[in-house]
């Protein structure tokens, strides 16, 4: 199978995250495009990988996994900290920084 | 040149005084006058020890000198603190410590009221330390300092009662108007050293006789007008008027008989680079001739006791400057007559202190009249003062001025004949003016009020007065006794041998009596035998009322300097906010500006900061495809 096709799709679920975090409002729905982006990224790392026959791009996948990992953490208990006070899961709605 | 080991202490023990009283701070307010007087007096001592050292040897041996320490030395450019005793310097040294230490004890009782009396006593020997280093220094460098002491002296001085706004003003005036001298000299020792490479006095002596005229012309003329500044010549005379803001013994000890005359010293001590310099020694006689009448004229107007003795004082220094600028004929009449007028006017300024004092500080003497009966002895003391000074025979004014306008007369030529005559009218306006402050303060009717006791001044007030009186009297004779002073001086001005003589000797006085007597007669009819009114006559001629303004000499020079710097000052001050601070206005508000406009950018919409990253990713993206295609 030609590799190249894995790398058309990256780039699509890239865009569909793309396209998810600007104009979805709800945070959780943002906070899973943010995770469909990182992971059409570590597609194209691995793919690469792949073409070139080295371990480089698997290994920074990895790495990339973890710090999703961890964004997942702070990032959920953030959004379920801002519901628990505001009662929205919007993201419009948190703007008070900006005055 | 002999040297000598004990020239030092001629300045350290005055300064050790001033030093002393000035940190001891009240501690000393007991003993304070007493110390700085006996300092002062004992320096005296060492002069008095100097001079028996200096009758005891040869003419040619006569001059002391000593090196104190090795003050800059850069390369060949070498100049030491040293100190020169000759036979000019004796003459100032014995003034300054003689009529000082007189000084200081008429001010013992003058200022027993003042609760700075220590001070004033400190500032006092202040004065004499750095006058003594003045005219001793060995250099024009050497000179400087003292210069600037004197300067700084006497504007403490003049200023000593700053908590009147217009004595602080009056200070403060006398010491920019001597800055300008100050400069002057400044430029005078950078010339010297620039031309000459050397600026102690037996250097540029020697370095003068193969030295360009253009040069020596130009440090000449830079000397003159330092000593302008210092001595209140025209144009620089403006602020002695003034300086009789101080205390009076302030304004006899230096205003009168030493630090003003410091300007005739410097020319006389020059003597080597006017008698070179034939341009700037014309320009000090025409300088000397125009105070000589601009002050007497002054004079004939003022009611202020002190100021008119003040304006007496500028002319009487213009005569010496004229004699100074006469070449090796005036160099000795001119420190003749200083001398001699160190003592006439120092007791006349003395008298005029003693009475203030018995007219509660009262100056005006249309305020004054009859006080002759009340205060016999300061009428005697001033009234002795007042012959000298007009040039009665015998008394001391007669032999110093008559040899000046002598002079004058054998200067040849036009200008002879020109000098002579100003000199002359000089004389008579002198006995003029001081006549009408002899009548108008002892003899004429009484015009003081009922609550005012005109009183004798204490015995330490008088006493000096009495000596200096003395001096007024005798010196004249002692100094022209066999040529006595001229010879004594020779060494330093080089002889001057026979000449031609324009006039008889005896015509010359003559006519200078002649001109005496019609003065006081003027006077004495104006004033003695005719009504005179308690308040200045507001009716009076054009001539009075320029006299009265000083001849215009504040207003000049407020149009002439103080506008046009004001107008400066202010421009700048424009200059200053519209163009440095708008400048630094213009950063800031960009600045500003710049931050507000960026903050409309910060909406706090997440998803649209969201959108921008993205839209810059992919701009850059496709930027750097559009570059590698």
């Amino acid at each position: 199978m030609n590799p190249y096709n894995y790398l058309y799709l990256a780039a699509l679920l890239f865009t569909i995250g793309a396209v998810g975090v600007v104009v979805r409002r709800n945070a959780i729905v943002v906070f899973m495009c943010v995770e469909l982006m990182l992971n059409a990224a570590n597609l194209t790392l691995v793919t690469f990988s792949r073409i070139n026959g080295t371990l480089d791009g698997q290994v920074v996948a990895f790495f990339t996994m973890v710090v999703a990992a961890c964004e997942v953490v702070v990032g959920l208990a953030i959004i379920v900290t801002i519901y628990r006070s505001r009662r929205s899961a919007s993201v419009d709605d948190a703007s008070l920084l900006r005055r | 040149m002999t040297t000598s080991t004990s020239l030092a202490y001629l300045i350290a023990l005055p300064l050790a005084g001033a030093v002393i009283l000035l940190l001891a701070g009240r501690r000393a307010d007991k003993w304070g006058h007493l110390f700085a007087t006996a300092l002062c007096a004992s320096s005296f001592g060492v002069g008095l020890y100097q001079l028996s050292q200096m009758m005891a040897a040869a003419p040619e041996e006569r001059a002391f000198s000593q090196k104190l320490f090795s003050w800059i030395s850069v390369g060949t450019f070498n100049v030491d603190a040293g100190l020169l005793l000759d036979q000019l310097s004796i003459c100032f040294v014995l003034l300054i410590t003689g009529v000082g230490t007189l000084i200081h004890i008429y001010s013992i009782s003058y200022m027993s009221h003042d609760p700075d009396r220590r001070r004033f006593f400190a500032y006092l020997n202040l004065f004499i330390a750095a006058m003594l280093l003045l005219v001793l220094g060995d250099s024009y460098l050497n000179l400087y300092v003292g210069w600037e002491g004197v300067g700084l002296a006497s504007y403490l001085l003049i200023g000593f009662w700053n908590q009147k706004p217009a004595y602080a003003t009056a200070s403060k005036k006398a010491f920019v108007m001597n800055r300008i001298g100050d400069m002057g000299l400044s430029f005078a020792i950078m010339i010297a050293f620039a031309t000459l490479g050397t600026v102690s006095f037996s250097g540029v002596k020697e370095a003068s006789e193969s030295a360009s005229t253009a040069a020596l012309t130009g440090i000449g003329i830079m000397l003159l007008v330092a000593a302008a500044g210092k001595s209140a010549q025209f144009p620089l005379q403006a602020w002695l008027g003034d300086a009789m803001a101080g205390p009076t013994p302030v304004s006899a000890l230096i205003h009168a008989a030493t630090m003003v005359t410091a300007g005739v010293y410097l020319i006389t001590r020059s003597n080597f680079i006017f008698d070179a310099a034939p341009t700037a020694q014309l320009l000090v006689v025409i300088v000397g001739a125009v105070t000589l009448i601009f002050g007497a004229l002054v004079g004939t107007a003022k009611d202020d006791i002190k100021k008119a003795l003040a304006a007496s004082t500028m002319s009487q220094i213009g005569y010496m400057i004229l004699a100074a600028g006469l070449g090796p004929a005036g160099y000795a009449f001119a420190i003749m007559h200083l001398l001699t007028h160190g003592f006439f006017k120092a007791g006349m300024f003395l008298g005029a202190g003693s009475v203030m004092h018995g007219m509660n500080d009262q100056v005006n003497m249309r305020r004054y009249g009859a006080l002759r009966k009340f205060m016999p002895i300061t009428f005697a003391t001033f009234g002795l003062g007042y012959l000298a000074i007009i040039g009665v025979p015998p008394f001391a004014g007669f032999y110093s001025k008559d040899a000046i306008i002598e002079t004058a007369f054998n200067a040849g030529g036009i200008k002879g004949i020109l000098l002579g005559s100003t000199a002359l009218l000089g004389a008579a306006i002198t006995a003029f003016y001081m006549t009408r402050v002899m009548v108008l303060t002892f003899t004429s009717p009484k015009r003081w009020e009922e609550d005012q006791h005109p009183h004798e001044s204490p015995i330490l007030m008088w006493l000096p007065m009495a000596v200096l009186a003395v001096g007024s009297v005798t010196t004249g004779y002692l100094f022209t006794r066999g040529d006595g002073l001229v010879h004594w001086l020779e060494p330093v001005f080089g002889e001057y041998g026979e000449h031609e003589e324009f006039l008889p000797a005896i015509v010359v006085s003559g006519l200078a009596i002649t001109a005496v007597v019609i003065g006081v007669a003027i006077a004495l009819v104006k004033y003695q035998f005719s009504e005179v009114d308690a308040k200045a006559p507001e009716n009076v001629t054009e001539f009075t009322l320029i006299a009265r303004k000083d001849l215009f000499q504040d207003s000049l020079n407020e149009a002439l300097f103080m506008r046009p710097g004001q107008a400066l000052t202010r421009l700048l001050v424009k200059g200053d906010h519209s163009v440095v601070d708008g400048a630094v206005r213009l950063v800031g508000r960009t600045a500003l500006s710049a931050g507000s406009e960026l903050r409309k950018t910060q909406t706090g919409f997440a998803r649209s900061y969201a959108a921008l990253i993205l839209i810059g990713a992919v701009a850059l993206i496709a930027a750097i495809w559009v570059v590698t295609q």
